[in-house]
This record gives structure tokens, sequence and C-alpha cells, in this order.
């Protein structure tokens, strides 16, 4: 991939380099949250939540004010700021351990209450800091630490989707997936995060981008592997596309 | 300003819109929902935000959240409740935000029932969730004091950096008396540099709120950073500016026994202590008003003079162990308990007393 | 009655206003510039069964706010009296509430007094007053209170009632003042043998 070319580092993006391991999706996709906060010229009033995952030091990455949230709790924290600080820009980077799993109750409630913040969800259908554990959005099939013989859907249930659940609700102005698997994706990924965060500038509501992500070192595949990996496993079962668009930011971008 | 009769319940959350505290989050349950119900009315009168969480774990977090973002912020719950928010209050005292926490104790473990109880005391001054941390806990006995300690707890918890707990009982949420409400404070949001979205000429680079520490040297360094924080709070409240204001005495000088009691048993124990001088027993009384930093000092002076204590909980004993603690082995010191929401009669202590000042 | 604090507990059926007429009694007393607390009963024992309330007024500052001993009962139904008649102080009062409880073997240690509180109520036109009928023949023995404090506080008791309802809550402090005041009331053997016809 060209993406080092593409990108030179955006102002909101700080020195500090990337922890994660080579390859790794976490780090483009906070180079896309950057460059959406410097396009929209919102870097001195955007408040972060970071999770427990591992993006737990998303904060180090990032020139603005951050909090460091309890693993899935980030959506509460976030409602926390946002209603204090009404005309900050607040969001939520958060994994699918900590979002769909020990989190779910925050982060419905939060879409729910319709909380004019923003997520940005890197399902990567795997506990990644923990060292591989299933996730709630694990493949069935798929073999992980706590899934050994595969992911068994008697026992274990479905990968759950995160993007089709929220959409159901009625408050979120924005629901959206992507990834970022090769240029096309990633400028499309590059958009909806802009669109989302956008939004929340508006004043418009709860945006919400679900970004189908890899986790090269707990999947044991090489970062090339990986995204093809991804793009025949894990798109047929999160498959790519906007669930809501409340106000037609796509179209009218 | 006039007296006015209030709920325990209703008098913390009038107190902390007077003490400039326009954030609360909570989760319904008994006995304390009459502050919930309170605020919900009552803060959108004053611009301020109620927020009905999915739960007390979102609850805390949505505190903690505000706290950082330099909101005065509360939250109550009864005891089922606050052991959810032990992971959030851990995560709090670690990022060093201020914030005030109500307990209104209900008889446990478990769901047990929703009489008043005070089998929540190690949870509240032990810490509760994990980690080497401490919250400040203050105990009213009155729902003026409920009053009061809502606005002292968030004057603690500002300068501290530090979670506040009220720590009271269903019956003190429950009962009605006159309050003296205080001036309201105006207090502003901007006035906390290190907070969050802070809007100032001299701000930071950049703000952050956090408990990580991955680094075993930082982390130490972090955690005797907190101790010592610790210390001078300790220091305050046992010899400093909060020293009378930890402990209450009452006719302890020529006490022969010492009753120990917080919160409404205090009252109770007051009571019995009356009865007891017009029996000829010398009897005293130690109020914690203050149970974290516990105070120590008056029981090792008393101790010196008094010839046994007795300690009454509305629990199988917790607050006995600081006691002795404190007591350090010089006297006796006894212990009578109810639980599952009996409150203890001033007959059945008199009881207690009666057989250990004449043992036959 | 001693002139420096009156126990009270005050109980009946959840609906009967048990606790609002403890509210009335006690906001009267902190107007009246007494010392003063109220706790309920709260939570499952109040559904169905009976709901109670503790107040205290007092001259001096309240110890204890708990009432172990009252020396007053207001019973408004027949659980009432059966939970509390016991734990009356020797010397002390049951007012009772006799539209729903009827003369039976009483203590004879303590004063009674019954009053028709839900008949007095239904002619006033609401029978939800009953509680406030209670109220007014409470004044009539207490020490520390007034039936002149009961109707100087009654408007910040009920703010922003209308007039029709103040008028009536007055109506039932009144006529509860008066039936007592007509010394319809006994020690506890009088009315056992009154009733037996002795
Ligand atoms: C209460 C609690 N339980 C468990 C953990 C351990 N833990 C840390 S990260 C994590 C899973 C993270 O997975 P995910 O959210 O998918 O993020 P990723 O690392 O994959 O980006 C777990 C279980 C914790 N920190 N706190
Ligand atoms: S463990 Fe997986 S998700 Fe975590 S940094 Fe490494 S590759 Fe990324
Ligand atoms: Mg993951």
């Amino acid at each position: 991939m060209t993406m080092k070319k593409v990108f030179s580092r955006p102002a909101s993006l700080s020195k500090t380099p990337f922890h994660y391991c080579p390859g790794c999706d976490h780090g483009v996709i906070h180079r896309l949250v950057a460059e959406a906060i410097d396009e929209l010229e919102v870097g001195d009033r955007t408040i972060g939540v970071a999770p427990v995952g591992c993006s737990v030091f998303a904060y180090d990455y990032f020139n603005f004010d951050f909090n460091q949230a309890a693993h899935g709790r980030a959506p509460a924290v976030a409602t926390g700021i946002k209603r204090t600080r009404p005309d900050s820009i607040v969001f939520t980077y958060q994994g699918d351990g900590d979002l769909a799993a020990i989190g779910t109750a925050e982060i419905i409630h939060a879409a729910n209450r319709g909380e004019k913040m923003t997520v940005i969800f890197v399902n990567n259908a795997i506990y990644g800091m923990t060292g591989g554990q299933m996730a709630p959005t694990t493949l069935i099939g798929m073999k992980t630490q706590t899934s050994p013989y595969g992911r068994d859907a008697a026992t274990a249930g479905n990968p759950i989707k995160m993007s089709e659940m929220i959409a159901t609700l009625e408050s979120p102005v924005y629901v959206t997936r992507v990834t970022i698997n090769s240029v096309a994706n990633l400028m499309k990924a590059k958009k909806a995060i802009y669109n989302a965060f956008k939004l929340q500038k508006e004043g418009k509501g709860f945006s919400f981008v679900e970004v189908v992500a890899i986790c090269p070192t707990n999947w044991g595949k090489k970062p090339a592997d990986s995204h093809k990996w991804l793009t025949e496993n894990m798109l047929p079962v999160f498959p790519l596309g906007t669930f809501k668009d409340t106000f037609g930011v796509e179209k009218s971008a | 300003m006039a007296k006015v009769l209030m709920k325990g319940n209703e008098a913390i959350g009038e107190a902390a819109v007077l003490a400039g505290c326009r954030y609360y989050f909570g989760y319904p349950i008994t006995p304390q929902s009459e502050l919930p119900a309170y605020l919900a009315k009552r803060l959108p009168e004053v611009d301020g935000v109620f927020v009905q969480a999915e739960s007390e774990v979102a609850a805390i977090n949505m505190v903690y959240g505000a706290g950082s973002a330099g909101a005065r912020v509360m939250t109550s719950s009864s005891s089922p409740g606050i052991s959810l928010k032990q992971e959030g209050i851990s995560y709090i005292a670690g990022a060093e935000v201020p914030c005030l926490i109500v307990n209104v104790m209900r008889g446990g473990p478990g769901l047990g029932n929703i009489a008043p109880a005070q089998s929540d005391y190690w949870q509240s001054t032990r810490g509760g969730g994990h980690g080497d941390y401490r919250t400040i806990v203050l105990a009213p006995n009155s729902v003026q004091e409920m009053a009061d300690m809502t606005i002292t707890g968030f004057d603690l918890s500002d300068r501290f950096r530090n979670p506040v707990l009220l720590l009271s009982d269903g019956v003190l949420g429950q009962m009605m008396e006159p309050v003296n409400l205080p001036e309201p404070n105006d207090y502003d949001i901007n006035s906390k540099k290190w907070a969050l979205g802070y809007r100032g000429n001299d701000k930071n680079e950049r703000n952050l709120c956090s408990s990580i520490f991955l680094d075993n040297d930082e982390l130490e360094e972090h955690n005797w950073h907190l101790y010592q924080k610790y210390q001078v709070i300790t220091d305050l409240f046992s010899k400093g500016e909060y020293k009378d204001f930890a402990v209450e005495e009452h006719l302890c000088d020529d006490a022969e026994i010492i009753l120990v009691g917080y919160g409404i048993i205090s009252r109770i124990l007051k009571t019995v202590v009356e009865k007891c001088r017009k029996r000829g027993i010398k009897a005293g009384l130690i109020r914690p008003k203050v149970l974290w930093p516990f105070p120590t000092a008056v029981f090792e002076r008393l101790a010196k003079t008094a010839s046994q204590f007795l300690v009454v909980e509305m629990s199988c004993g917790q607050m006995v162990e600081d006691v002795k603690l404190s007591v350090d082995g010089k006297k006796p010191v006894f212990f009578f308990g109810r639980t599952g929401g009996t409150v203890p009669s001033d007959f059945e202590i008199l009881n207690e007393v009666d057989k250990l000042v004449r043992p036959d | 009655m001693s002139s420096k604090v009156e126990r009270i507990i005050l109980a009946g059926f959840g609906g009967q206003g048990v606790l609002f007429l403890g509210k009335v009694i006690a906001e009267t007393g902190m107007h009246a510039g007494k010392n003063v607390s109220w706790i309920p009963s709260y939570g499952p024992e109040m559904r169905g069964g009976t709901a109670n309330c503790s107040v205290i007024l007092s001259e001096n500052e309240i110890a204890s706010p708990m009432v172990t001993v009252p020396d007053t009962v207001i019973a408004m139904n027949r659980p009432s009296v059966t939970k509390f008649n016991q734990k009356i102080k020797a010397g002390g009062m049951l007012m009772y509430n006799s539209s729903l409880i009827e003369r039976q073997e009483f203590r004879d240690d303590i004063r009674l007094v019954e009053i028709p509180a839900n008949e007095i109520a239904e002619e006033l036109g609401n029978p939800k007053v009953a509680n406030l009928v209670m109220a007014g023949a409470y004044s009539k023995f207490s020490k520390l209170i007034t039936f002149d404090d009961l109707v100087a506080c009654l408007p910040s008791l009920v703010k922003g009632a209308k007039k029709e309802m103040l008028d009536i809550n007055l109506a039932a402090f009144k006529k509860g003042f008066d039936y007592v005041e007509e010394k319809k009331y006994m020690f506890g053997r009088y009315v056992y043998s009154v009733f037996k016809g002795i």
C-alpha cells in the first residue's frame, strides 16, 4: 500500500511514533481521524476518549485533550464530557471487545440517547491487546485463544453486527461500515469519518463509523495476507455500506 | 434563608445545586430515588444536565467524563449500585478527577433489602474498587448535615482532585428535618486548568485524564504521589483545618464507657448517653463524622481516661475494627450491631451498656 | 403530655395520607419554632399493608429521631392499632379513626380518643381530608403546636392549592378540633366498660 506517500502528518496527530504492530490498521485509522479533524478545523476543541484495547494509548498520538476510559465505558465517559462541554467535538475510539462485548450497554444507550458524539469502532474480530481471544465479532469457525476449535455458533453465538443493530435505533444520524483494504476503500473510509465529524460539528447527532480492520499479529498472518483474508472472510459477514444517513450527508458532500 | 422541611435525599439534591453542581448521572434504586427525582426536576431550572443512565456502571463513567471536563458533578445510589460503580471510582481516583458520590446504604449482601444499613463501611473506607487509592468518606447524621456535607464534599473533592463519598443510610435519606440552606455558590466550569476542554489563555499544551501508567516506575511514582496526597488529607483532618469537623465528642471527658457510632446510630447513641447519665452511668459518645481518614487521635486520647468502648453499628461489625486499631489494645472495645434493616433501639443499646458497666 | 417533647407514630393504609398527616404536624411544629423530625416507613412495607411515619416535636435538639415508645399513636385503620397499640407509652394517647376501627378492649393505661374521621370528611364533601381531621384533633392535645399554628402553616403545606381546597382543609382541621373539644375521649378502661354496657 502507498499510504505513507499519500499522507503527510496531519496537525492533530502528534509526533509520537505508533506502538502498533507492523501493518496494523489502528495507525491508519488514527490518521483518518486526525485528518478529518484538521479539515473541519476543530482540533482546538476536540476531546477524545480512548478505550481499553490496543488503542488504549490513542491519546499519545493526538494533540488534543483526551480521557482514557475503563474497558467498554468510553461512550458513557464521552456522554459526560459532551454534556459538560457541548461545544466540544467529542469522539470515542473503540475496539470490538470494548464496544461490542463489555460495553454493549454503554454504546447502545449513548446511541439511543442520540448523544452528539462520534464513535469510531474498529472491528478486527478479535481481542488484540490481550493476545487474541474470541471477540463478539469473531467469525464462525475462526480459531482464537479462547475458541481453539473455531467459533461454534451453538455455544458462542454468531458474529454481532453492531452497525446494523445501531441503525435500528431512531436517534443516530449516521451509521456506516467501511474498511481500508484498498486505496479506493481507504478514500471512502476517510470520507465517512469526515462525514461523521462534520455531522457532529453541525450539532446533528450521534454518528457511528465501523471500520472493519485487521489484526495481523493475532490472526497469525502477514499484513498483506490479512487484508486479503479480511476481504474474503470478513466482508461477507460485515458488508460495507451505510445503514443510516438521516441528513443525507453522503449525497450532499 | 428560612428553614425548610426536607427529606435527606432532597436536601442533598438542593445543596448540590447550591454548591454549583449542574451535572447528575444516576440510575434509580431505593432508598435514594428521591434524589435523582429531585434533580431531574431541579437541574433543568438552572440549565443543568440530568441523565438517567442505563446502569450504575454507565452513570459513574459519565461522572468520570463530566468531572474530567471540569464539571462539578455527582452521582448517587444505594449499596448494590455502589458496588457496580466501584470500577469507575477506581478510575476516577487514579485519574484524580473530583466528584461527589452518594451512597444511601441499604441491607446486603446481594440484593438484601431496601431497609437502612451500615454494612458498606469496609467498601467505602477501604477503597472498594481495585488499586491503592482512597476516597474521602463523610458521614452525616441529620438532614442538615446531608446538605452541609454535600457542599463540603464538593469543596474537598475539588481541592484534592479526589472522589468524595457521602455515606448515609435509608433512614437519613428518607427522613425529613428542617434545613437551613446556604447561599448559592457560583461555580465556574473554567476554574480547573487541568480539565479537558479548558479554555484559558494559560492552557497547557493539552490536557489528559488517565489512570494508565504501563511503566512500572511511572505507576509506582503515581501511587506514591497519591499516597502523599492522602497523607496531606489525613493531616488536614487529624490536626489541620478540618480537625473539629472530623469528629464529634459528647460528654467524653469524665466518661467511663464511651459509645461509638456514626450516621443515624450516633443520634440514637446520644439518647442512650442521656439516659445513662440520668441513671448515674458515666457514658460518653464519639461520633466519627469523617470515616476516611478515620479520626484515630480522639480514640488514642480517650483510651487513657475511659475504661471501655462500645461500638454500635447497623452491621455485623465493620467500623469496630478501626476503633480497635485506634484504641490499640489499651482498653477493651465491645460491639453491638443489628442488621437486616433493623435500627437498634435506645433500649437495646442501654441494655448492652448495662451488661458492660454492671456485670453480674 | 410532656411540654418538652412529643413523639408520635401515625399509621394507616397507603392512600389514607398518613405520611402527609405526619408532615403537616412536623411542618407546623417547625413553623412554630420547634425542633422536628419525620421518618417514614418505606418500601414494600407500604405495599398493601400499613404505611406509617414517626414524628417528633421538641423544645430541645432531637437526639434520636427514632420513635420506639410513642407518646401518641394516630391510627387510621385497624392493622395500625394491632401493630402499635402495645408500644404506646403508659399514660400516652391512642387517637383512632372510629369510622374504620370499632371499639374494642384497648389498654386501660392510655387515653383514648375516637374520631369518626371518614364520616367527618365525607360530610365535608371530600373523604381524602380524613387525615387532616386528625391533625386538627391532635392540635387540641399538643403542648407544642396549637390549632392556630396549623392554620397558619397550611398555605406552605399545600402550595399552589386552590381556594376551595384550602377551605376544605381548614374545615377539616376545625371539625377535628371541635370534635375532641367536646371531650369525646376517655381512658381505656372506661371505653371498655361503656362499650360492654357496664
Ligand atoms: C474490566 C476489564 N476486563 C478485561 C480487561 C482486559 N482487556 C484489555 S483489552 C481487552 C480486549 C480488547 O479488545 P478490543 O476491544 O477488540 O480491542 P483491540 O485490542 O482488538 O483493538 C481486554 C479483555 C480490562 N482491561 N478490563
Ligand atoms: S495486536 Fe492486533 S490490533 Fe493490536 S496492535 Fe497488534 S495488530 Fe494491531
Ligand atoms: Mg478487537
